[in-house]
């Protein structure tokens, strides 16, 4: 018998994890962030002990992105859909804003993960939020 | 350090391939991969070594504390890597693998424009 047909047999049942956002692919997607939730901690704390007087703005800025992905690791990782659809949300918006307003001309000093969009990060922070909303309406309850 | 960054380095596309390969045809994590992951580890831990003896003769302007910051890191990726993907021994553990495999050599970029500022 396949594993289509057992699916078959058991209509009122939900096939193994369907709906669960931190398996397949979603394993991949929490491991990303959880590195980048760990690049944005660091960041933040290495900005915010050694040198805050010198941009409390961006470092205040570097403390939000860290919080915005260890956020975003735990609802992925624990299946939390509407945190984190809240959380991406805010993922998204930041990324664009600080992408457009906050530019790596400025010296490295100043920069946050999401400067120029995620530059050097290869982008991945602009993309991350788009690969989410996929993730999730991929995932979206079927009746 | 160059000498650590190259064999390292080596070492994580091996195992890249490797892992590659496996979630190609679909089959689990095996001894070997688990093989190469300890000793790319062992070679992060030699780099940190570097790394702190290094800093006697550091650039004036090196920020030492992101310097130990992305030495101390690394070391975390790869078996942060190895236990998320433990949890689902499946394509998808591959690609977490594929994930933490690529991410290393990547800091060894950062590590170099930290240095040299």
């Amino acid at each position: 018998m396949t594993e289509q047909e057992s699916r078959q047999e058991r209509p009122g049942v939900v096939r193994t994890g369907a709906g669960l956002l931190n398996r397949n692919f979603g394993r991949i997607l929490v491991f990303v962030y959880g590195v980048l939730a760990l690049s944005a901690t660091g960041r933040a704390v290495v900005q915010i002990a050694t040198k805050f007087d010198k941009a409390p703005l961006q470092y205040s800025l570097s403390a939000f992105a860290a919080i915005v992905y260890i956020l975003a690791t735990w609802a992925l990782g624990t299946s939390r859909k509407a945190m984190a659809v809240a959380v991406v949300t805010v993922e998204f918006f930041a990324v664009l804003v600080i992408g457009a307003t906050n530019s790596r001309s400025v010296d490295l000093d100043r920069q946050t993960v999401w400067t120029d969009f995620g530059h050097s990060y290869g982008y991945v922070p602009l993309l991350l939020p788009f690969v989410v909303v996929w993730w999730l309406w991929f995932n979206r309850e079927r009746n | 350090m160059g000498l650590t960054w190259a064999i390292v380095g080596a070492l994580c596309a091996i195992a890249f391939v490797v892992v590659l390969v496996q979630m190609v045809r679909d089959v689990p994590a095996s001894n070997l991969v688990d093989g190469l992951l300890a000793l790319i580890e062992l070679g992060l831990v030699v780099q940190l070594v570097v790394g702190l003896v290094k800093l006697g003769d550091a650039p004036a302007d090196l920020s030492k504390p992101t310097w130990i910051g992305y030495l101390v890191g690394s070391l975390l990726i790869l078996p942060a890597a190895w236990i998320w993907s433990m949890a689902e021994r499946s394509r998808s553990g591959l690609g977490v693998l594929l994930v933490g495999l690529a991410v290393v050599p990547f800091l060894f970029l950062r590590l170099h424009q930290v240095w040299v500022g």
